[in-house]
């Protein structure tokens, strides 16, 4: 899960719905689980649109569609709304999913994918739609997400685009830290607050 | 010119990162059996012990049943979780209050009951309902697991400041309107995403003549508006509340801590990015129609005719009202109910049952509601008895159970039967939320009072 990220160039698996809501990500049910093991969470990514309730596989829903493969799920504008269970992004990550791309991602979702190492790009509405187009008339259209640069190529059309990510998140996914080791990192400068506080 | 939230986020930040957000020092985390699982087996997979383990308390409070505590839950999911979180506890070295010790209850109800939540700190919960603890003059906000993880760690979040705004509630309430219908009114004004992104301070003449339990009902509602959290300067009721409480301060050190709490307050000057003011007079007892909390009216009110007049969308206003049972434009004074709960982290506090008891006093359950009563905690439930509130419940037919969030969400067996109505003190009427297809109410503990007394919608100044 903590991998370092720095260029990462794959195919793509595309979900052109908006509005797609952490209910839909990972049903409510599976909130009474008391781990966090990543298969669990990953095998149950979008539960109910990938399995039927005999738990057999919704054939044409794009996870279980062998033409489509890789680490960058492709989404439509909105991902991650509603209830701000981190399950989601568990899932997400679980699956094996690196990166996501939309052209709007919900508040809580977009850090909760960012503290489980999963990079949300924001993306331009123009850009996204050609995005789609490229990946339905050729499945095995790669893109390229550029950390250190900030960009992203759709490489079946050459077009680029900048995202944005805050310099403290970018350092923490470059050197594969998240937020509890750079806290224990700071320890010292807690312990001083604690001085100067007591 | 400094507002309140300022002078407390102030003292707390540890650094401001560059480029990012805030890291804030941590004075106390609660953890409940729900939320805290996933945390702590990160911590295990780390290797890493808790920082300051003395600052961490935790109690199940969700899965609780409220009758026979004493026995194994039955419930296999609820067991594991409430028994994870002891083995956690124990594991780590932080104090825990287990299901059927004399110290368990709500979470949001215990901290401050047992002094744990004191003026000027920072509190955390995996729970949104931590704004409750703002009550005492602290920043108290809810947080995801991961957040939980961090402060498990190494007592410090990282945060991004929120916006602050100031509600000002001036007058004088109405003899039988409460903090709750206070609450209930603001909702239905803000609409329940009016203050998201926003700390809230409530202050004004109403807030500073409201108990320390109103208080508590109050800011434990500010997320149904979507705030992160809302907090009261501390004065004399907070003091009094707290006094002798088993961890608040003693001797000299009290002298001292009520000498800085007096200092937490906002500026005159000082600027919130958004300010609101509210006249009593318009406040009267409230109840919702619908399946948000922003969904309400006054008792004698009808349901507004349109989505505009509601101030909700079309779509949502028709489907809620569908989902309920009810017309636009209805009256619902004399509707038939079939249950009432007492109870939860909004209003399940002693003065909660003394005003239920205020009212069913000489009085008699109607014979077809079924009725919860289920005090916040042990502490609470001890001083019922105490009062002999329990002998008034009693004899008007009703009883009461053991301590939990109950049909709150009903995660335990106190579920509403679909169709049914439940008149309810509680702070969500989400579809399903006390059991799947069941139709909620919220109110207050009067306005629950009198509904349990004559089975139907009633207005409690009619009984007083
Ligand atoms: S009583 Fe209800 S709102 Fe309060 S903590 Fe329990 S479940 Fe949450």
């Amino acid at each position: 899960m903590k991998q370092k990220f720095n260029v990462i160039t794959s195919t793509c698996v595309p979900l052109p719905l908006e509005n797609v809501d952490t209910d839909q990500i990972i049903p409510a049910r599976f909130l009474k689980a008391t781990t966090r093991e990543e298969s669990f969470f990953g095998d149950n990514l979008f539960r109910d649109w990938r399995y039927r309730a005999d738990g057999s596989p919704v054939e044409d829903f794009v996870l279980n569609d062998p033409t489509y493969s890789g680490c960058i799920l492709v989404a439509g504008k909105n991902f991650g709304s509603g209830s701000s269970r981190e399950h989601a992004a568990w899932a997400i990550a679980g699956y094996g999913f690196r990166v996501v791309i939309s052209s709007f991602f919900a508040d809580i979702h977009k850090n909760n994918e960012l503290n489980n190492f999963v990079l949300p790009v924001q993306v331009s509405d123009d850009f996204l739609e050609e995005l789609f187009q490229s990946i339905s008339s050729n499945p095995a259209t790669e893109v390229e997400v550029d950390l250190p640069l900030q960009t992203v190529t759709n490489k079946a059309t050459g077009r680029r685009e900048q995202f944005d990510i805050n310099g403290y998140k970018k350092h923490c996914l470059m050197n594969g830290l998240d937020d509890i080791d750079f806290l224990l990192e700071n320890k010292e400068k807690i312990e001083q607050w604690e001085q100067l506080n007591r | 010119m400094k507002t309140l939230f300022d002078k407390i986020w102030d003292r707390h930040v540890v650094q401001q990162v560059a480029d990012g957000p805030t890291q804030l020092y941590i004075d106390r985390l609660y953890c409940h059996e729900v939320t805290s699982p996933q945390a702590f087996e990160g911590m295990r997979a780390r290797g890493l012990r808790c920082l300051r383990p003395a600052q961490i308390f935790c109690m199940p409070d969700h899965n609780t049943p409220t009758h026979d505590q004493d026995k194994p839950i039955q419930d296999p999911v609820s067991a594991r979780q409430v028994a994870a979180l002891e083995q956690n506890a124990r594991d780590f070295g932080l104090t825990h209050y287990g299901m059927f010790s004399p110290d368990n209850g709500i979470i949001h109800v215990v901290g401050p009951e047992k002094g744990l939540s004191l003026p000027g700190m920072t509190i955390v919960c995996g729970d949104s309902h931590t704004s409750t603890h703002g009550a005492m003059g602290a920043v108290a906000f809810g947080i995801g697991t991961s957040e939980v993880e961090m402060v498990l760690a190494s007592q410090c979040i990282l945060q991004q400041k929120p916006k602050s705004m100031r509600i000002r509630i001036e007058g004088r309430l109405q003899q039988g309107v409460t903090a709750k219908d206070v609450a209930l009114y603001l909702m239905s004004q803000l609409t329940t995403s009016g203050a998201t992104g926003y700390f809230v301070e409530y202050s004004g003449e109403v807030v500073r003549s409201l108990s320390m339990e109103g208080r508590l009902t109050l800011c434990n509602l500010s997320i149904e508006m979507g705030a992160r959290g809302g907090f009261i300067a501390p004065d004399e009721v907070t003091f009094e509340y707290l006094k002798d409480k088993e961890y608040a301060p003693k001797g000299d050190d009290w002298t001292k801590a009520v000498a800085y709490w007096k200092t937490l307050q906002s500026d005159p000057d000082a600027v919130f990015d958004r300010e609101m003011v509210f006249d009593a007079k318009d406040i009267e007892p409230r109840i919702t129609y619908g399946t948000n909390p922003g969904m309400g009216i006054g008792i004698t009110e009808p349901i507004p005719q349109t989505a505009a007049q509601a101030k909700a969308p079309e779509q949502g206003f028709r489907k809620a009202l569908d989902y309920m049972g009810f017309n636009a434009g209805e009256r619902l004074l004399g509707k038939k109910i079939d249950y009432v709960f007492l109870g939860a982290c909004t209003n399940g506090r002693i003065e909660d049952f003394r005003a239920f008891a205020s009212i069913v006093r000489g009085r008699k359950k109607a014979p077809d509601v079924v009725a919860w009563l289920v005090p916040g905690s042990w502490a609470v439930d001890r001083q019922i008895r105490e009062e002999r509130l329990d002998q008034v419940l009693q004899a008007a037919g009703f009883e009461i159970r053991q301590p939990g969030c109950s049909a709150c969400l009903a995660m335990n067996d106190d579920k509403v039967p679909a169709g049914k109505y439940a008149v309810s003190t509680s702070n969500r009427n989400f579809e399903g939320r006390q059991g799947p297809g069941s139709r909620t109410i919220l109110c207050s503990p009067l306005v629950a009072a009198a509904a349990a007394v004559t089975g139907v919608i009633t207005d409690p100044r009619t009984l007083l």
